[in-house]
C-alpha cells in the first residue's frame, strides 16, 4: 500500500476483480490468485478466453496459478526487482512506453535536482545515505520548480536530469544477461515475458498485474510493487479498463480495515496519525496538508482540514469545538521519528515494556515472523485478552512447547466471538467495494459480536474513569458513543462512518438540516457544521439508504462496474486514476474500453464516476493523479525510505552476492531487529542453513489455519504441514516423498512432511546450485487437537523487515532440511 | 427434463477442490483422517465418505511442468454396468435424466457393481452399503444444479442437460469429448484437447464381458437365499 500510495495517491488496488476479464495481458507475480483467491479465476480465465488474453506467472515455484498459464518463469526468491528492473529498462530500450501518457499523466519530463546521486554513481546507494544511521537524508530528492514553485518539466524527455533520463540510467545494467544470472531464469523466457508484456504500451492493449504478500513480505517489498507501478505508468495502464496494479487483498475486508485505519500511522480516510510536535490542530493541519501551485492539480488532500475536523466532531461531538480545538488534544500522539509497527510492539513486549494486550481476531503465536520472540513475549506480560471463534496457539501459549506454565505469570482471558455470518456489517473487498451483509444465524453459546464487546468494554472503562477518575479522563468520558442503549446497531456506526450536519447549515448552496446525512464528502467542513468517521466512505449510506446494500445487477458500460452493486470507494468509483485512460480531448485511449468518456455536447463525463467532474485537461480540466499535489503518476519516489528509483538488493539471508553493487549487499536501510538474544539472522551465506527457504498459502487453509484447522473437510484436504522440495534437493539429502523431515534455521526448528515435485527446480546462481524449498504457514500446535498438524512456519522467519512498512521477510530465508 | 451430464473441463480447474467440499456439505458425510503422503491429492481414494475427488497429476511435457486437475467420481453411464449386475435392484438408472443412483435400504452390500464398473468407482460406507456420487438426483430433481457444479468458482464443472452441454463443447472447438459415446454415453463429460490418457483416463472403457451373466447368477443366488462374497464374483469375473 505504500508503494502505491507513493506512486498513484492511494493505497488500494486500482481496478477490481470482475476489470480483469478486460485485460489483454494478465501478470502474476507476487501472488497466487488460484489459491488464494480462487473466485477471482473466473475473469482470469475468461480474459483468455474471450479476449485471447495471455497469462504470465512469475513465482519461484509453480503454483495452481501456473498451471494456467501461457507462460511460466520460475525465479528466486527476492529477486523480483532484478526481473521487473530489466522489463524497465526492455521498454525504454525499445521505445515501448505510451510517450503521449507519460509526458502528460506522468513525472517522466519532471527535472530532479541535480545534485541528486544514483545508485550508478554511488555504487548502490543514493544521495544521501548515511552509513551510521542507516537512513537518508532525502534533500537532494526533489524536483527543480521554477520561478511559480511548479516542477519544471522537458517535454522532449531529452534532459539528463529529467526522471526519464534518470530512471534509463538507473536500469541501464539490468541486461537479460544480469536478469538471468540473478533471478535463475533462462533468458529466453525472460525476454519472452518482457515482448508480450511490453506489448500493452499501446493504447489499445492494456495488462493488469497481480500480487500479494509474495511482493509485500521482503526488505525490498515496497520497492517491489513500486517497480511495477513504474511499468504500469510508462505503458500507460493506469486508470485503464483491465489495466492497474492489483494489491489482492488476503483477507475479506484487510481493505476495509486498512481503510479504518488499522496501521499505526494513519487515522480513518488515511488522515496521518498526529505525532507530538503536532502541537495543535493548526500545526497539524498546516504540517500535513501538501500544497500544490500548479493550477492543474487538483491536491485532494488540500481538504485535510475538513476530514480531521469532522472526524474530531465524529469523535467527540458536542464536546468538540472551535474554542477546544474540537478535542485535538485527546487524540493520542506518536513520537516523532518512532515507528509503531507490530514488530516493534511485539519487540517491547519481549523488552518487558507492555502490560496488557488485546489479540483480537488475531493469532501472533503463529502469524508472527520469529514467533519464538512472539510467544515468550507473551509471556512478558500481565495479562492477555483473546477475541476469537476458537482457542489458538496464542490463548494458550503458557501451555505450548518449551513452556513452563507454572513460570507463566501472564493472565490470559478467551473472549468468545461471533463469525462474520452472525452478525451484520459491511466488508470492504479487495476492489474497494463495501457490501453489506445481513445475519444469518444467531452467534452460538455465548459467543458475542465484536461491535457488543467494545460497546459494554467501553462503557465499564467509562463508568470507571466517572466514578474514579484518572490521569487524563476526557478522551474516553467525552466521547460521542451513541450505537443503542442495548443491542449496537451496527447501522448507526455506518452512518457515523458517512459523516452526518451537526446543525443547520449551507454547503454548495443546498441547504441541510441538522442531523442530515452528508451526501458526499465534498459537502464536509471544518468548522464543525459536519461529523465523519471516515470521510473516504462519506456517500455510503445517505439519506437515500445503505448504498452498500445495493443489488443492482446492472452494467451500462459492459465493462463489469456494476455502479449499482453495493457501493464503491471514492464516490462509486469503480476504477481509480480513470482520468488517465483518456487523452487531453477526453477521449479514451482505447475506444472500445471506455471507463470514461467526456461529452463535448453535453459537458459532462460518461461512464465511471470520473475523479472529479472538471472537463478535459486540454479543455481546462484537471490532472488525472488528483491525490498527488503533482498531479501526475510518480516514477521518482521521493517519499520513500529506501530510494527514489527500486534497486535490486539481495535478501537479507540470501548467500549470494549481488553483482549489481558489489559493495552493497542488502538493502541499506532495511530494519533489522537485533536487540534481543531471539532476534537472530544470518547475514550472507551461512554453510549451517544452505537452502533458501520461502512461506505461502494454500487454498485448503485461512492464514494462521485457526479457521482452517478446526474445519475437518479443510484439513481433511491439506493435513500437515508440509515442505515441498526438487527432487535434486530429495536425492542430496536422501528424502521420499511423504517422509518426515526436520527444518531448522537460525530461530527454530519443525518438522514437516517432504513434497517432493517437479513443481520446484534447483536453480544455477553465480555458478552454484540453488535450492528453494516451500512452506505454508497455516499449521500450529493446538489444532488438531492431537498435534498431528504440525507448528508455525514462522518459527523459523527472520526478523529483517521492509523499511517502509516494517513488513517482515518471510519470503526468504535461510533454512537446512534432515531426515528426521 | 431431459438426459442430464456434467461437462468437466480440466483446463478451467485451478484444483481448489471447493467441490470436495461441497459434496461433503451437502451430503453431510464426515471428514476422513488423512495424512499428506508427499502430494496435495487427499483423500487418498473415493470412499464411502469420500464421492468425488481431484487428481493432481504432474507431468513434465518438453521439459515444462504442467500439473492436471482431473475429478474423479462417479461417470452414471449410459449402460451402467453396475445397474445391470445388481442383484437386488437397488443401483438404478432414473429414466429420466439418467443419473445412476441407489437405495440404500435395498443394497445387501455384495460389492459386484464395484467389480462390474469399468471406473472402479462405486465404495460402501461402515454398513457395508453402496455409497456413491448420485449428481445430487434430489436437487436436480428440485431444479436445482448438484452441489459440485453449483460450488465451482471457473466453470470447469458445468451442468446441464446433456445435448445441450455437448453441442456447446463442440462449438468452443475441443478436440476430443470423451463420455459422448464411451459405454451407452456417459453422463460425466470430459472436454479435452489431448488424448484421455493425458488425463490419466480410461481409454475405451469396458465393462467385464461377463457382467450380464454375473448379474443373473446373483440374482438366482439371493433368489435361493445363498449369501454372497466377494469372493465368488471375483471368481466368476476372472
Amino acid at each position: 500500500m505504500a508503494a502505491l500510495a507513493e506512486s498513484f495517491g492511494r493505497g488500494a488496488m486500482t481496478n477490481h476483480w470482475v476489470d480483469m476479464k478486460n485485460s489483454d495481458v494478465i501478470l502474476v507475480m507476487g501472488g497466487n490468485p488460484a489459491e488464494n483467491h480462487p473466485v477471482s479465476m473466473q475473469w482470469i480465465l475468461k480474459a483468455k478466453k474471450e479476449r485471447g488474453a495471455k497469462l504470465i506467472v512469475v513465482d519461484p515455484k509453480y503454483t495452481r496459478t501456473a498451471s494456467q498459464a501461457d507462460l511460466f518463469i520460475q525465479i528466486r526468491p527476492g529477486t523480483d526487482i532484478a526481473f521487473l528492473g530489466g522489463l524497465v529498462k526492455y521498454i525504454i530500450d525499445n521505445e515501448l512506453y505510451f510517450k503521449d501518457y507519460i509526458v502528460n499523466y506522468t513525472d517522466a519530463a519532471f527535472l530532479v535536482d541535480p545534485n541528486f546521486k544514483d545508485t550508478e554513481d554511488l555504487g548502490g546507494v543514493f544521495s544521501g545515505y548515511d552509513p551510521k544511521k542507516k537512513k537518508y537524508n532525502k534533500s537532494t530528492w526533489k524536483y527543480q520548480l521554477d520561478e511559480n514553485g511548479i516542477p519544471k518539466k522537458d517535454p522532449t524527455l531529452k534532459d539528463p536530469n529529467c526522471v526519464f533520463q534518470l530512471l534509463k540510467k538507473h536500469f541501464s545494467r539490468y541486461t537479460i544477461d544480469v536478469v538471468s544470472e540473478i533471478t535463475g531464469a533462462p533468458k529466453e523466457k525472460i525476454l519472452e515475458a518482457y515482448k508480450i508484456y511490453a506489448s500493452t504500451g499501446k493504447p489499445n492493449r492494456v495488462a493488469t498485474e497481480c500480487y500479494a504478500m509474495g511482493w509485500t513480505q521482503h526488505t525490498v517489498g515496497t520497492q517491489n510493487i513500486r517497480c511495477m507501478a513504474i511499468i504500469q505508468l510508462l505503458l500507460g495502464n493506469i486508470g485503464m479498463a483491465g489495466g492497474g496494479v492489483n494489491a489482492l487483498r488476503g483477507e475479506s475486508n484487510v481493505q476495509g480495515s486498512t481503510d479504518m485505519c488499522l496501521l499505526f500511522h494513519i487515522l480513518p480516510g488515511y488522515l496521518p496519525m498526529v505525532r507530538a510536535s503536532h502541537v495543535d490542530l493548526k500545526t497539524y493541519i498546516k504540517k500535513t496538508t501538501p500544497k500544490s501551485n500548479d493550477p492543474k492539480s487538483l491536491n485532494w488532500w488540500k481538504h485535510r482540514s475538513k476530514y480531521i475536523v469532522s472526524l474530531l466532531k465524529a469523535f467527540w461531538g458536542d464536546y468538540a469545538t472551535p474554542e477546544n480545538d474540537f478535542c485535538f488534544n485527546y487524540l493520542p500522539k506518536l513520537d516523532d521519528g518512532k515507528a509503531y509497527s507490530w514488530y516493534d510492539l511485539f519487540d517491547a513486549m519481549y523488552k518487558g515494556k507492555i502490560k496488557g494486550f488485546f489479540a483480537w481476531g488475531q493469532n501472533p503465536a503463529c502469524s508472527s515472523a520469529n514467533a519464538n520472540k512472539a510467544r515468550q513475549a507473551l509471556s512478558k506480560l500481565d495479562w492477555l485478552v483473546c477475541v476469537n471463534l476458537w482457542d489458538s496457539e496464542t490463548a494458550s501459549f503458557w501451555k505450548g512447547p518449551g513452556m513452563d506454565p507454572k513460570k507463566v505469570k501472564t493472565e490470559v482471558f478467551l473472549l468468545p466471538a461471533a463469525a462474520s455470518v452472525e452478525k451484520e456489517g459491511s466488508i470492504t473487498n479487495s476492489g474497494r467495494w463495501l457490501q453489506w451483509r445481513y445475519k444469518a444465524v444467531e452467534p452460538p453459546g455465548e459467543a458475542r459480536r465484536d461491535a457488543e464487546i467494545v460497546d459494554e468494554l467501553y462503557k465499564r472503562i467509562k463508568a470507571l474513569y466517572e466514578k474514579e477518575g484518572g490521569a487524563f479522563p476526557d478522551p474516553i468520558v467525552k466521547l460521542n458513543w451513541n450505537y443503542g442503549d442495548g443491542e449496537v446497531d451496527t447501522k448507526l456506526i455506518a452512518k457515523e462512518v458517512n459523516g452526518y450536519f451537526t446543525k443547520d447549515t449551507t454547503v454548495k448552496g443546498k441547504r441541510f438540516r441538522k442531523g442530515q446525512q452528508v451526501p458526499n464528502f465534498v459537502y464536509l467542513k471544518d468548522d464543525g457544521s459536519t461529523a465523519c468517521g471516515n470521510w473516504l466512505y462519506s456517500g455510503s449510506y445517505t439519506e437515500e439508504g445503505n448504498m452498500m446494500a445495493r443489488r443492482e445487477k446492472i452494467d451500462p458500460t459492459g465493462l463489469g462496474m456494476y455502479p449499482k452493486w453495493a457501493w464503491c470507494w471514492p464516490v462509486n468509483r469503480r476504477v481509480l486514476y480513470n482520468r488517465a485512460s483518456v487523452d487531453l480531448m477526453g477521449n479514451p485511449w482505447d475506444p472500445e474500453r471506455p471507463v470514461i468518456k467526456w461529452n463535448p455536447s453535453t459537458k459532462k463525463w460518461v461512464g465511471d464516476v470520473p475523479d472529479g467532474p472538471q472537463p478535459p485537461l486540454a479543455l481546462g480540466g484537471v490532472l488525472p493523479f488528483i491525490m498527488k499535489p503533482t498531479g501526475v503518476g510518480t516514477i521518482f519516489g521521493k517519499g520513500r525510505a529506501d530510494g527514489p528509483f527500486p534497486t535490486h538488493y539481495e535478501p537479507a539471508e540470501s548467500p549470494f552476492k549481488n553483482i549489481l553493487y558489489p559493495k552493497v549487499r542488502i538493502n541499506p536501510v532495511a530494519r533489522i531487529f537485533k536487540d534481543t538474544p531471539v532476534d537472530k539472522l544470518v547475514l550472507g551465506g551461512d554453510p549451517r542453513f544452505p537452502y533458501i527457504a520461502t512461506t505461502y498459502r494454500v487454498t485448503e487453509h485461512w492464514q494462521t489455519g485457526l479457521m482452517t484447522r478446526n474445519m475437518p473437510w479443510l484439513l481433511e484436504l491439506e493435513p500437515q504441514v508440509f515442505v515441498e522440495m526438487s527432487k535434486e534437493l530429495a536425492k542430496e539429502i536422501g528424502v521420499k516423498s511423504g517422509d518426515k523431515v526436520i527444518v531448522t534455521s537460525p530461530r527454530g526448528k519443525i518438522w514437516a512432511i517432504a513434497v517432493v515435485t517437479e513443481r520446484i527446480k534447483p536453480l544455477r546462481i553465480e555458478g552454484h546450485t540453488c535450492h528453494i524449498v516451500g512452506i505454508p504457514w497455516h499449521y500450529g500446535w493446538r489444532w488438531p487437537e492431537d498435534g498431528s498438524g504440525g507448528d508455525s512456519v514462522n518459527l523459523l522467519t527472520p526478523p529483517a523487515h521492509d523499511p517502509n512498512t516494517s513488513i517482515q521477510e518471510t519470503k526468504c530465508f535461510a533454512v537446512n532440511i534432515k531426515r528426521a | 427434463m431431459g438426459r442430464k451430464a456434467l461437462l468437466i473441463t480440466p483446463e478451467l480447474c485451478i484444483g481448489c477442490r471447493a467441490c470436495q467440499v461441497a459434496c461433503k456439505s451437502w451430503n453431510n458425510l464426515p471428514a476422513e483422517k488423512t495424512k499428506n503422503n508427499g502430494t496435495h491429492e487427499n483423500p487418498p481414494d473415493l470412499s464411502g465418505y469420500t464421492y468425488v475427488k481431484i487428481r493432481f497429476i504432474e507431468k513434465e511435457v518438453k521439459g515444462e511442468v504442467k500439473w492436471l486437475f482431473v475429478r474423479q467420481s462417479c461417470m452414471h453411464c449410459g449402460e451402467p454396468a453396475c445397474v445391470q449386475v445388481c442383484p437386488v435392484g437397488a443401483m438404478q438408472k432414473d429414466p429420466e435424466t439418467g443419473i445412476v443412483f441407489y437405495d440404500k435400504s435395498i443394497c445387501i452390500g455384495c460389492q459386484a457393481c464395484r467389480s462390474a464398473c469399468p471406473f472402479d468407482v462405486p465404495r460402501y460406507d461402515k454398513e457395508g452399503k453402496i455409497s456413491k456420487c448420485y449428481m445430487c438426483i434430489d436437487r436436480v430433481k428440485a431444479g436445482l444444479e448438484p452441489a459440485c457444479a453449483k460450488t465451482c468458482p471457473t466453470g470447469a464443472i458445468k451442468f446441464g442437460e446433456r445435448d445441450e452441454l455437448i453441442a456447446q463443447a463442440k462449438a468452443e472447438g475441443f478436440k476430443v469429448l470423451y463420455g459422448e459415446k464411451e459405454l451407452g454415453g456417459l453422463g460425466v463429460i470430459f472436454a479435452l484437447n489431448r488424448e484421455p490418457a493425458y488425463y490419466n483416463l480410461v481409454e475405451n472403457p469396458k465393462a467385464p464381458e461377463k457382467v450380464v451373466a454375473l448379474g443373473e447368477m446373483l440374482k438366482i443366488l439371493v433368489a435361493k437365499g445363498i449369501p454372497i462374497n466377494n469372493s465368488i464374483i471375483k471368481e466368476f469375473l476372472s
